[in-house]
C-alpha cells in the first residue's frame, strides 16, 4: 500500500518477485492498477487518502477474530499498560482526542499518558505545537519511567483503560461495510486481504508490508505508517524474518539524508536540534530531549562524541562540549514555510541543492513568487533547471503574470557533478550503506557537494579568520580539516565517513556505538554510525557477493547500528529467547554460551543480556531494557500499539478526509485531521471540500504520482534523450466513464484545473483507472504524474502547480497524493486568458469576490 | 533446395573457433515494463533516441516497435477492453456502456478479481536458425557469428532494404539518416569478451535470461510446467524449438497469451523457404521465354 515498488523501486522489486516464486502472496491495494498491481496476486482500488480507514478496518477484523499473536502482543507490545483515565477518544468526542485546543489546533498531550506517570511529553513540555519542533516532536524519544516499566499494566488485557481495550474501542466501527463505505474497496475484497494477512501471520508464518511516498504525502502520513505498525504487532511480524514494515526510500539517498538529515529540527543520528528552551546547559539539552531508560538513555554520550567530533579541543566537559555553539530552533522552517518566509521577504537567500522546487514542490507559482522576492538564488545541479530558469522561463511570465525586468533575484547556476563523478554512500531502504567510487572526473566546473560545501566553509572561515565577534567562534573552531586530492582538491569522503564512525582518544576507530563516552574521550559524526569504520576498514564499501555468504549478507555495504539488517530482531525468539518456530528463527539465546545467536545478523540487544534479566531499582540506559522486551530504542522496550507521545495528531491512527475531499468524514464530525498545517493566503486558496458551497466546481479526486521512466522533477531524465523518449509528454489517467462523461478523447487533450492553476495534458483513456462507488455515489479519480517541466529535451506542464500547501504537522510534508480538481476536453487558455480562466474557477467555487 | 554441405552452416563453418549457441529466453510473465532493456541497449550499441516522437496512446509504450533505433521494445497490452488512439471514440462509449451495465446489475468489475491484465513484454531479434535476411543479403554483410548468432556488420551494409521484407518478424530497419539496416546483435562485441548482453544485465527481475539455448530452452520448460500448474492456461513457450517455420531461433519467449496478442506472428516462415521452387518456376518461366524469344527471332528472320 502506498507503493508502486514495481515502477519506482524496480531494483528491489526483483525480491518480490523472487518471492513470489516461492510462494509469496503479493497484493496490491492502490488507486490505481499500476505495475505494480500487474505483477501481484491481486489488486484492490482504494479511494485516496483513505488508507487509515482500510487498516483500521484490518486491526478490527484482526482484533474482533482473536487473530493477533496473542504471547507476542502480551509481552512485546504495550497492549497491557493501562492508560490515564482522562484519556478520552475520538469515539468519544466524534473525532478529537482529549487535551484539543482549538485556538492553537494543537493537542495538550498530558491526558494521553501511561496511567501514573507525570503525563509530560518529556520533562517541561507539556504542549506539542506545529510550528514550535526540535524539542517538541523528535526530541520526543521517550518518557521517564523507574526501571523502564511502565507504572500501571493488566497482563490479562481486561482493563477497559488498558491499551488492547483502547484500541479495540477505537476500531470497533471500522467494519468491512464501512470500509468500503469510505475507501470503495469491495467487502469481499477488502476481507480476502485481511484474512491473507492474518493468515500468514504468527509463529510459523510472517508477512511484510512495502510502503513509499504514497502514504507520506498526506495530512495524516505518519498516522498511516502508525496504522501499518499497529497491524503488524498485532500480527508478530516485527523483528522477524520476512516481517517489517519497509518504508522504501528514494531515489537514491533519501534514507541517508534523514541519517545525516538535511532537516532542519534534527542533527545526525536523529538527536534533536536544541530548541531556546534549552539555552546555553548541555545537560539541560540532554534531560529534556532523552528519556532515561532504553538506547536513547545515552543521549549524553551520543551527542557529546558528535560535539566533540565537530569543534575538537574548543569542546570540552567544562563547556558543555561547545554546546552554545549549535544554532536553535526558533519555528517552523521546513520546506514551506520556509518558502512563505521568502514570499513575506523575511528569508533573501536561498541555495538549492539536489532539487528543483519550481516542479517538485506543490503550488509551483507560489514558489516561483518567493524565489522572485528573493536577492539571491543559488542553485547548483547538472543541468539548467527549471528552478534556476524561473526568471525568463516560466508559466507566470508566459501568461504575464511575472516580467522578467521586473525580478530582482540575483541567480547563480553552479554545475555539479554526477554520483559517477564523485565517491560517497547511498543508504538503501534496509538502513544499508552502500559506497560508491568516482568513475570520471567531472567536467569543467561541474564539483561535489562536498567539494562545494567544504570549499565554502574554508573560504567563509578566511574571510573571519581575524573576527573576534563571539558569534563567529562556532564557525573558526570547527575541525575544517578534511585531506584534498587531484587539481581540484576535492576533499576526501572517506575522511567525512571516518569523521562520521568516530575515534577513541588514542585516535584508533570506534567499532560500535556502545563505545561512545559522555567524558570528551570520544569523537562520533553520526551515533548511528558508529563502526561503519571499524578497525579502519570501510565497512560501507565491502562487496562480497551473495553468493559467498548466506542471504542476510552481512559483508555487503554496511548497515545501520552495527550492521543490524532487522531492527529489533530480539523478537524474533519468544521471552524465553527461544525461536518462536524453526521455520522462522533468526536470533535466539543459548543459555550454555550465555549469549545471544543468530542466522548471521547482528543481534539487535546487547549480546550476553539473558531473556530472564530484570533491572534492578534505578537502572538507566540499556541496563534498564529487560531480557525480554525487543523495542530497544522505547525507555518501555515495548512495541508501541498506543502512541502516548511523539506525535502531534493523536495517540491513535483515526480516519479524516484529506484536505481537500469530494466526500464528508462518514465516521466523525471532524472532517480532516484537525491538526494539519493549513497556510491560509490568496497565493494558496483551498479547493471547497464536500458539505462546502462550491465542492461542486472541482467533482474530481486529483492523484499526482512518477514513472518507471523519469526521475522525480526530471533534471536526470528529461534531459537524457534514451529516457524522454520513453514517456516524452504529460498524459493524465481517466477512466472510460470519466472521459465518456467530460467528452475526453484517449490521445487528446485534456485541462485539469484547481484552485491554483490550470495545466494541460494528452488524455490516457483507461481500465486501470476505475471510478470508485463511495458512500452509494460515484468517485472519479484523475491521475496525474507530474515529472514534467518547461526545460529539457521533453517539456509540459507541470502536475504540482495544481496542488495546495497542506502539511501534516508531524513532519511537515505537503498532500501531493490526493486534491480535487476539473477536467475538461481541449488545451488550456494561453497568454493573459489563463489567470482568467483559473480566476472564473475561484468564483464559481466561492473563493473569490465575482 | 540440396541440403548443405555441413561445412558451410554454423558450427562446422567456425571449425574450432565455433562457441555454443547462446541466446536470449525471455520469460515475460517477470516483466515489470521498467524498460531498462531498451535503455541500456541503446546506451551500449550507441542507438539514437526521438524524445520528439511524443505521446502515441499506446498504453505506456512509446517507442512503439522493433526498428533500427530500438533493438529491444517493451510492448504494454492492456487486456479486457483496450482502449487504442485508432478506435478511441467507439470503444468509450462501449467501455462505458459497459461499466454502467456492470453498475446495475452488480455483476464483476475487475475490483471483484476478474479480468484486468496488463501484460508487458521486451521483444528482440529472433536470431533465426533458418534467418531470411542473412540468406537475402546480396553483400555478406549479415552473417552468422560463431555463436549463431545473426549480426548486420555496418561496414558492409550497402542499404539495399532487401532483409527488410524478408524477415517474418519485421524485426529488420533502415535508419532514416544513412539506409543502412540496424539491429540487435546479441552484443556480439559483449559476447566476444565473456560478457552478456547489455539488455539481460539490466533486466533487474530476470525476465531477460541470457546463455546457452539448450540450457535456456529446459529452464523454460520447466519455467512454462511451474506456471501451467499454477493455473496460467494460456501460458506458452513461443519460438523454443526446432520445428517451426525458421527452425527454431535463438531468442525465444514464455507468453502469458497467444502471440498474436504481443502482435508477433503465430505461425513465422523462412520467407526463402519457398525459393527454390520459385526459382525453378522462374526458370521454366524464362525458358518459355527464351523459348519464345528464339521462336520470335526466327520468325523474324528474312
Amino acid at each position: 500500500m502506498g507503493s508502486n515498488m514495481a515502477e519506482q523501486h524496480p531494483v528491489g522489486f526483483q525480491w518480490v518477485i523472487e518471492a513470489k516464486e516461492r510462494g509469496a502472496r503479493v497484493m496490491h491495494v492502490d488507486p490505481r492498477f499500476t505495475r505494480t498491481s500487474a505483477m501481484a496476486d491481486l489488486h484492490a482500488p482504494i479511494r485516496p487518502g483513505t488508507d487509515i480507514a482500510f487498516l483500521g478496518g484490518v486491526i478490527n477484523y484482526i482484533l474482533q477474530g482473536q487473530r493477533e499473536f496473542g504471547d507476542y502482543v502480551r509481552h512485546y507490545t504495550n497492549a497491557r499498560v493501562i492508560i490515564k483515565p482522562e484519556f478520552r477518544d475520538t469515539e468519544d468526542l466524534d473525532g478529537i482526542f482529549s487535551g484539543f485546543v482549538p485556538e492553537d489546533r494543537a493537542y495538550m498531550v498530558s491526558s494521553w499518558g501511561y496511567a501514573g506517570t507525570d503525563g509530560e511529553l518529556t520533562a517541561g513540555k507539556k504542549e506539542q505545537t506545529g510550528d514550535v519542533s526540535g524539542d517538541a516532536s523528535h526530541g520526543a524519544h521517550g518518557m521517564k519511567l523507574e526501571r523502564g516499566d511502565p507504572p500501571e499494566e493488566d497482563w490479562t488485557l481486561q482493563d477497559p483503560n488498558c491499551v488492547f481495550q483502547i484500541l479495540k474501542r477505537h476500531y470497533a466501527r471500522y467494519t468491512p461495510e464501512l470500509v468500503e463505505q469510505i475507501t470503495g474497496v469491495k467487502r469481499e475484497r477488502f476481507l480476502e486481504i485481511a484474512e491473507t494477512l492474518c493468515a500468514n501471520s504468527g509463529r510459523e508464518r510472517t508477512g511484510a508490508i512495502c510502503y513509499a511516498v504514497g502514504w507520506t504525502h498526506h495530512t495524516t502520513g505518519v498516522q498511516i505508517i502508525r496504522a501499518a505498525s499497529i497491524v503488524q504487532l498485532l500480527l508478530g511480524n516485527i523483528g522477524r524474518p520476512g516481517g517489517g514494515i519497509l518504508a522504501l526510500r528514494g531515489h537514491a539517498n533519501i534514507q541517508g539524508s534523514t541519517d545525516i538529515p538535511t532537516l532542519y529540527d534534527i542533527l545526525p543520528g536523529y538527536i534533536p536540534m536544541p530548541h531556546p528552551d534549552s539555552e546555553d546547559d548541555f545537560d539541560r539539552f540532554v534531560e529534556l530531549n532523552g528519556p532515561d531508560t532504553g538506547a536513547w538513555g545515552d543521549l549524553k554520550s551520543y551527542a557529546a562524541s558528535m560535539l566533540k567530533a565537530w569543534w575538537g579541543d574548543a569542546a570540552t566537559p567544562a563547556n558543555g562540549f561547545a554546546y552554545h555553539y549549535l544554532p536553535r530552533v526558533d519555528g517552523d522552517h521546513s520546506h514551506y514555510p520556509m518558502m512563505l518566509r521568502m514570499l513575506d521577504r523575511k528569508t533573501t537567500g536561498f541555495i538549492v541543492m539536489g532539487q528543483n522546487p519550481v516542479v517538485g514542490s506543490a503550488n509551483s507559482k507560489l514558489q516561483r513568487r518567493a524565489l522572485a522576492n528573493l536577492d539571491w538564488l543559488v542553485v547548483r545541479d547538472t543541468v539548467e533547471i527549471e528552478t534556476a530558469a524561473f526568471w525568463y522561463d516560466s508559466p507566470d511570465i508566459e501568461s504575464g503574470e511575472m516580467r522578467t525586468e521586473e525580478i530582482g533575484t540575483e541567480v547563480f547556476f553552479l554545475p555539479a557533478a554526477a554520483h559517477t563523478e564523485k565517491d560517497g554512500s547511498f543508504t538503501n531502504t534496509q538502513r544499508l550503506l552502500q559506497w560508491h567510487f568516482k568513475a570520471v572526473e567531472p567536467r569543467e566546473d561541474c564539483r561535489s557537494e562536498l567539494w562545494f560545501a567544504y570549499h565554502l566553509g574554508r573560504r567563509i572561515r578566511a574571510k573571519l579568520a581575524s573576527s573576534i565577534d563571539p558569534k563567529d567562534r562556532p564557525i573558526l573552531d570547527l575541525t575544517w580539516d578534511y585531506p584534498t586530492r587531484g587539481p581540484h582538491e576535492e576533499p576526501d569522503a572517506e575522511a567525512v565517513l571516518q569523521e562520521i564512525n568516530g575515534r577513541h582518544a588514542d585516535g584508533s576507530f570506534v567499532s560500535r556505538y556502545q563505545e561512545l563516552r559522555d567524558d570528551g574521550s570520544t569523537t562520533c559524526g553520526s551515533w548511528i554510525h558508529a563502526g561503519v569504520y571499524a578497525d579502519g576498514v570501510n565497512q560501507a564499501a565491502r562487496k562480497k557477493p551473495h553468493t559467498e555468504q548466506n542471504w542476510i549478507a552481512p559483508n555487503w555495504g554496511w548497515a545501520w547500528p552495527g550492521n543490524r539488517h532487522i531492527l529489533y530482531n530480539r523478537a524474533s525468539a519468544d521471552p524465553d529467547g527461544r525461536p518462536w518456530s524453526q521455520r522462522k528463527r533468526y536470533v535466539w539465546w543459548s543459555e550454555e554460551e550465555g549469549r545471544w545467536h543468530s542466522l548471521g545478523d547482528a543481534p539487535d540487544f546487547e549480546p550476553d543480556k539473558a531473556p530472564g534479566y530484570q533491572p534492578p531499582e534505578g537502572a538507566k540506559g540499556m541496563e534498564a531494557i529487560k531480557g525480554s522486551s525487543p523495542f530497544i530504542l522505547h525507555p518501555d522496550g515495548l512495541g508501541w500499539l498506543y502512541a502516548a507521545q511523539g506525535l502531534v495528531d493523536g495517540p491513535l491512527p483515526t480516519h479524516y478526509e484529506p484536505q481537500e475531499s469530494p466526500v464528508r468524514n462518514r465516521l466523525y464530525g471532524q472532517q480532516a485531521n484537525p491538526t494539519r498545517q493549513e497556510f491560509h493566503r490568496p497565493e494558496n486558496p483551498y479547493n471547497p471540500s464536500a458539505g462546502q458551497p462550491g465542492a461542486e466546481v472541482f467533482p474530481f479526486v486529483l492523484g499526482t504520482y512518477r514513472l518507471t521512466e523519469h526521475h522525480t522533477a526530471g533534471g536526470m531524465s528529461r534531459t537524457v534523450a534514451h529516457l524522454a523518449e520513453l514517456q516524452p509528454e504529460l498524459f493524465c489517467e481517466v477512466s472510460p466513464q470519466l472521459a465518456a462523461e467530460r467528452g475526453l478523447e484517449h490521445g487528446g487533450w485534456a485541462t485539469i484545473v484547481s484552485s491554483r492553476a490550470a495545466i494541460e495534458a494528452r488524455v490516457m483513456v483507461t481500465e486501470r483507472v476505475v471510478p470508485l462507488r463511495v458512500d452509494d455515489r460515484i468517485v472519479h479519480q484523475v491521475g496525474l504524474p507530474y515529472h514534467w517541466g518547461r526545460k529539457g529535451l521533453v517539456t509540459g506542464d507541470s502536475a504540482n502547480e495544481l496542488l495546495p500547501l497542506v502539511l501534516d504537522k508531524n513532519v511537515h510534508i505537503s498532500e501531493y497524493k490526493v486534491s480535487t480538481c476539473d477536467i475538461r476536453p481541449g488545451r488550456r487558455p494561453r497568454g493573459p486568458a489563463l489567470a482568467r480562466f483559473v480566476a472564473d474557477y475561484r468564483r464559481r467555487a466561492g473563493l473569490e469576490p465575482s | 533446395m540440396s541440403e548443405p554441405l555441413e561445412i558451410n552452416v554454423w558450427p562446422g563453418s567456425y571449425g574450432a573457433a565455433a562457441k555454443p549457441r547462446m541466446g536470449f529466453f525471455t520469460d515475460t510473465s517477470i516483466c515489470i515494463g521498467c524498460k531498462a532493456c531498451e535503455v541500456a541497449c541503446k546506451e551500449w550499441n550507441q542507438i539514437p533516441a526521438s524524445p520528439q516522437q511524443g505521446f502515441t496512446g499506446h498504453s505506456y509504450d512509446n517507442t512503439v516497435d522493433l526498428g533500427a533505433d530500438t533493438w529491444r521494445h517493451v510492448a504494454f497490452i492492456e487486456q479486457r477492453k483496450p482502449v487504442g488512439l485508432d478506435s478511441a471514440g467507439g470503444s468509450l462509449v462501449d467501455a462505458a456502456a459497459l461499466h454502467q451495465l456492470i453498475d446495475e446489475t452488480g455483476l464483476g468489475t475487475y475490483q471483484e478479481g476478474d479480468g484486468l491484465r496488463w501484460l508487458m513484454a521486451s521483444d528482440v531479434c529472433k536470431h533465426c536458425t533458418n534467418a531470411a535476411c542473412l540468406e537475402v543479403c546480396p553483400t555478406g554483410a549479415l552473417f552468422r557469428t560463431e555463436f549463431d548468432t545473426v549480426v548486420v556488420q555496418e561496414d558492409v551494409c550497402n542499404g539495399c532494404g532487401y532483409c527488410v521484407p524478408a524477415c517474418p518478424f519485421g524485426v529488420l530497419d533502415q535508419r532514416e539518416e544513412d539506409g543502412r539496416v540496424w539491429k540487435c546483435t546479441l552484443c556480439y562485441d559483449r559476447l566476444k569478451d565473456d560478457k552478456e548482453p547489455a539488455c539481460a544485465q539490466a533486466c533487474p527481475t530476470n525476465s531477460i535470461q541470457f546463455g546457452e539455448l539448450t540450457d535456456l530452452r529446459e529452464r523454460a520448460d520447466r519455467r512454462l510446467n511451474k506456471l501451467t500448474e499454477a493455473g496460467a492456461e494460456h501460458a506458452q513457450l513461443y519460438l523454443a524449438g526446432d520445428e517451426d517455420g525458421i527452425g527454431g531461433a535463438g531468442a525465444f519467449f514464455l507468453l502469458l497469451d497467444e502471440p498474436e496478442v504481443y502482435g508477433l506472428p503465430p505461425d513465422p516462415v523462412d520467407t526463402t523457404d519457398d525459393l527454390g521452387s520459385i526459382w525453378g518456376a522462374a526458370g521454366i518461366a524464362a525458358a518459355a521465354l527464351a523459348g519464345g524469344l528464339l521462336a520470335a527471332f526466327a520468325r523474324g528472320r528474312p
